[in-house]
């Protein structure tokens, strides 16, 4: 029970409105909208911080965020916010994209943001499915997984092998830090919360590039509960996007903690 | 004596039960009555004051609907007591 001698250790961050979101129970992008807010927050960049909403279930982030956010067209967050940085390059820049929009329609545009080492931060929140259209089958669904356009599991004779987004553009010379984190129990929550504040600490010191890629959840699309969600992503897609560093360029090494 | 408690938010609640599952002291449980938004929120159940303030639920809840309070007593303020 609550005591006089007791102090909030805990709270809703400021860089987040009071606005609840339209996420559906249990859907993990919450608790990474609570992260970026709170590196936000803790660095004290959120009156200089402009991000740049996608399209998909986060579409609507800029209700969300208590900082200045502008919506691109599908898949082109990094095309804008290449712009905006050129545009005011004392911001602070950063992209929300899910993996429909950043690795099926976008690709060009982030492959050529990551080559021209452009100096935003990219949040790419991968849950292996469209989550907004419906849960159909997106170029990072796991082979075998069952989604509304591959009912009976995805068949890589048929549609392909998914996309490793991060060991992609690890290979980019102007890429400066590639990261994937997971959020499926707290541990792996606070070491993503450690990558968002490495890439946004890379972006403030203009060593180039940086994307943290995040395992996140659906369990609406999944047809799974939230619990059962968090098992998928440990158990299915750990073994096949596993988590690392993939590249930590040396300009960005002196900024990069844990 | 407690040592820290969380309070729920029910109006931010969405009843996803993720807090139940990485509580270490097995305090959380979902409401048998629904929500105003037709969620059956997650409550604290903790007659013995045994919550430790120890923030793994408000880490996990993905609609910042838990806030966490921790006992700030210093440690010659609690000898004094004692």
């Amino acid at each position: 029970m609550l005591t006089d001698d007791m102090q909030v250790v805990y709270e809703c961050p400021d860089a987040l409105t009071d606005v609840i979101t339209h996420y559906c129970p249990g859907c993990t992008h919450g608790v990474i909208h609570r992260l970026i807010a709170e590196v936000l927050d803790e660095m004290g960049i959120r009156e200089k911080t402009i991000g740049v909403a996608p399209v998909g279930c986060s579409v609507f982030i800029y209700n969300y965020f208590d900082c200045d956010f502008a919506q691109a067209a599908h898949g082109r967050a990094p095309a804008m916010a290449t712009g905006l940085k050129r545009v005011h390059p004392d911001r602070v820049v950063f992209t929300y994209q899910g993996d429909g929009d950043l690795a099926a329609i976008g690709t060009a545009e982030i492959i050529h943001a990551a080559a021209r080492g452009e100096n935003i931060s990219v949040f790419f929140v991968n849950n292996a499915v469209y989550g907004m259209t419906g849960g159909q089958m997106a170029p990072t669904t796991l082979p075998g997984m069952k989604t509304t356009s591959s009912p009976t599991g995805r068949d890589v004779e048929l549609a392909g092998f998914p996309l490793r987004v991060s060991e992609l553009l690890a290979q980019m010379t102007g890429a400066a830090y590639v990261v994937r984190r997971s959020v499926h129990d707290p541990g792996n929550i606070n070491k993503t919360k450690k990558a968002i504040r490495n890439a946004l600490n890379v972006q403030l010191n203009q060593a180039g590039f940086s994307l943290v890629e995040i395992l996140s959840s659906c369990p609406t699309n999944w047809g799974t509960s939230a619990l059962d969600a968090l098992k998928f992503v440990k158990e299915q897609m750990l073994p096949f996007y596993p988590l690392g560093d993939y590249k930590v360029a040396d300009s960005a090494k002196s900024f990069i903690v844990g | 004596m407690a040592r820290g408690t969380i309070t729920i938010d029910e109006k931010r609640c969405k009843g996803c039960e993720l807090c139940t599952s990485v509580c270490p002291k097995n305090l959380i449980q979902m409401a048998t009555y629904f929500s105003a938004r037709g969620y059956r929120p997650a409550i604290l159940v903790d007659p013995h004051a045994q919550c430790t303030g120890c923030m793994l639920c408000s880490t996990i809840c993905p609609d910042v609907a838990i806030t966490v309070y921790r006992e700030m007593k210093s440690r010659k303020a609690q000898l004094v007591a004692a």
